[in-house]
């Protein structure tokens, strides 16, 4: 079925609606997890079981008074948590996040549009969103550059180190599927996995490199040096707060909700029918699973230092992706 | 009637990115002027049907422009202008001038002779990246290849610029190695 221009828009409402709900909701699954793995509780207050937390810090997070320091450059300081947020959700629109569905027809104006399953189905949809991803480092880049505060400084120089060095890794790692699949699209990939089985089992490096290159795009814990508390305060986001500061998290939420789907899509057999799971189930079970693991591993290890992050992406991840590209084109020639 | 539309906003914002490029006096100005130039260009060739070419654009110079940033937060404060030092604007004005002409004269060239014409047609059937590799690796394969070796030349210089004295700590304490290497010298003579 053709996907027509009001099914497309009601797909990107779709994605921004529930993808920001489903980013406030992560902060509370986070801080349960954690919780749980740490012998706490967690929220417990704010309704049954905690549950409403969410409420109670979207409420506060829009209140807040809205500061801007008086040196800062305040053109650049308000654009970067927009660049954040905005580049996080235009990542998304290239990956399937949920199926195609028809809206029913008793619906009235909408009924009987065909809402496809990607916003903008380009044929180098992987490229697109690890492009896009990148691009969101801007956020924090600039947001460490304009404000004026040293703080802010050491998270930008950070921010450019960490890019400089995950790059390389993320885009050798999933090289070797793109040279077994033979196409950029995320279809393809698809449905290469429901004829040939997984690519988590047929390429066990490249995924173990894309989930390690994934946490450091992500800033999520081993590699969260862009705004470590203990270190230098908090980093680019140090002179922000209010919605500002909450638009760089909702950006960083759903950007773990991009390379979830991504490593889904590519490694894990994406939204074909899994035994007796329909394919809509699978996939959002391993999007869970994938989110799960960053929590589990933000609860299991501590932080590297920059140093530490340049050495492991430089000297050991890098040559073992492109060993792993060599052997595989080996493989495929053979 | 869409790409119409977004090739004269791309078009627009694009020379106007770029005029607050070479303007500004800002240096934070001019650095995210030209990222975003950079990203907003490779609209032009999304809707040109090229999106291989389009998002290798967006990858290389976000990664280019980014570490571009770096360089200038290290010399530059970020947060002030800039006092440049124009020694004769006239004559900036003159070359500038002339090479802006010379590039209008060679872009538009093409717009009056008849015969242009396309030697490698896309195949929609197999997409861009295929169409891309097949033209690399036959009819461009020594450029190509000169490239690939002009780049490696590039990285082992880099490698031996900056390789310096790599095997030493720049945190822990220097003196007592130099006393050493010192000591050693002497039971040398």
């Amino acid at each position: 079925m053709e996907a027509t221009t009001l099914g497309v828009v009601i797909k990107a409402i779709i994605i921004l609606a529930i993808i920001s709900a489903i980013a406030g909701f992560g902060t509370y699954l986070e801080r349960k997890v954690l919780a749980f793995m740490q012998r706490r509780l967690g929220p417990m207050h704010v309704g049954p079981y905690g549950l409403m937390q969410i409420l109670a810090d979207g409420i506060k997070l829009f209140t807040k008074e809205d500061i801007i320091p008086q040196n800062a450059n305040r053109l650049i300081f308000a654009l970067a948590p927009v660049i954040t947020a905005a580049t996080a959700f235009i990542a998304l629109s290239a990956v399937p996040v949920f199926p195609d569905f028809t809206i029913p027809s008793w619906i009235p104006l909408l009924g009987g549009t065909f809402v496809p399953s990607i916003a903008a189905d380009i044929n180098i949809g992987i490229l697109f969103v690890l492009g896009m991803m990148a691009a969101g480092l801007y956020g924090p880049l600039l947001a460490g550059m304009a404000q004026a505060n040293k703080w802010g400084i050491i998270g930008a120089a950070r921010t450019a180190v960490q890019f400089l060095s995950y790059e390389v890794v993320t885009g050798l790692s999933i090289l070797a599927p793109i040279m077994i699949v033979g196409s950029l699209s995320l279809v393809d990939f698809n449905n290469y996995s429901s004829e040939h089985g997984w690519l988590m089992f047929t390429q066990p490096v490249a995924f173990v490199l894309f989930l390690i290159g994934g946490f450091a795009e992500t800033n999520r814990t081993p590699f969260d040096l862009l705004e470590h508390e203990a270190e230098v305060v908090s980093g680019y986001a140090t002179e922000y707060s209010g919605m500002r500061w909450g638009m760089f998290f909702i950006g960083e939420y759903a950007n773990m909700i991009t390379v979830s789907v991504l490593s889904a899509v590519v490694f894990m057999g994406g939204y074909n029918d899994m035994w007796f799971l329909p394919g809509w189930l699978a996939i959002i079970l391993k999007i869970a699973f994938v989110f799960f693991l960053m929590l589990w591993v933000r609860a299991s290890w501590p932080h590297v230092r920059p140093n530490q992050l340049m050495w492991l992406c430089w000297k050991v991840l890098m040559p073992i992706a492109v060993i792993n590209v060599v052997v595989t084109g080996i493989v495929i020639m053979v | 009637m869409y790409e119409q539309i977004a090739f004269y906003l791309f078009s627009m914002l694009t020379v106007i990115l770029f005029l607050i490029t070479v303007m500004s006096k800002n240096v934070l100005y001019a650095m995210t002027s030209l990222a975003s130039g950079m990203v907003l260009i490779s609209g032009f060739f999304f809707i040109l049907g090229a999106e291989f070419l389009g998002v290798v654009q967006l990858i290389v110079y976000v990664g280019a422009v980014m570490a571009l940033y770096s360089f200038a937060m290290m010399f530059f404060d970020a947060t002030r202008s800039i006092k440049e030092k124009n020694t004769s604007s006239a004559l900036v004005f003159l070359l500038g001038g002339m090479s802006a002409l010379v590039l209008v004269l060679m872009f538009a060239a093409p717009i009056f002779s008849e015969n242009i014409q396309a030697l490698y047609p896309m195949h929609p059937e197999a997409g861009n990246a295929q169409d891309v590799g097949i033209v690399l690796f036959t009819k461009y394969l020594i450029p190509f290849e000169v490239a690939a070796v002009m780049l490696l030349v590039a990285m082992i210089a880099g490698i031996i610029l900056a390789g310096k004295k790599m095997d030493r700590s720049l945190t822990q304490d220097m003196s007592v190695d130099m006393e050493k290497e010192i000591m050693i010298q002497k039971d040398a003579k």
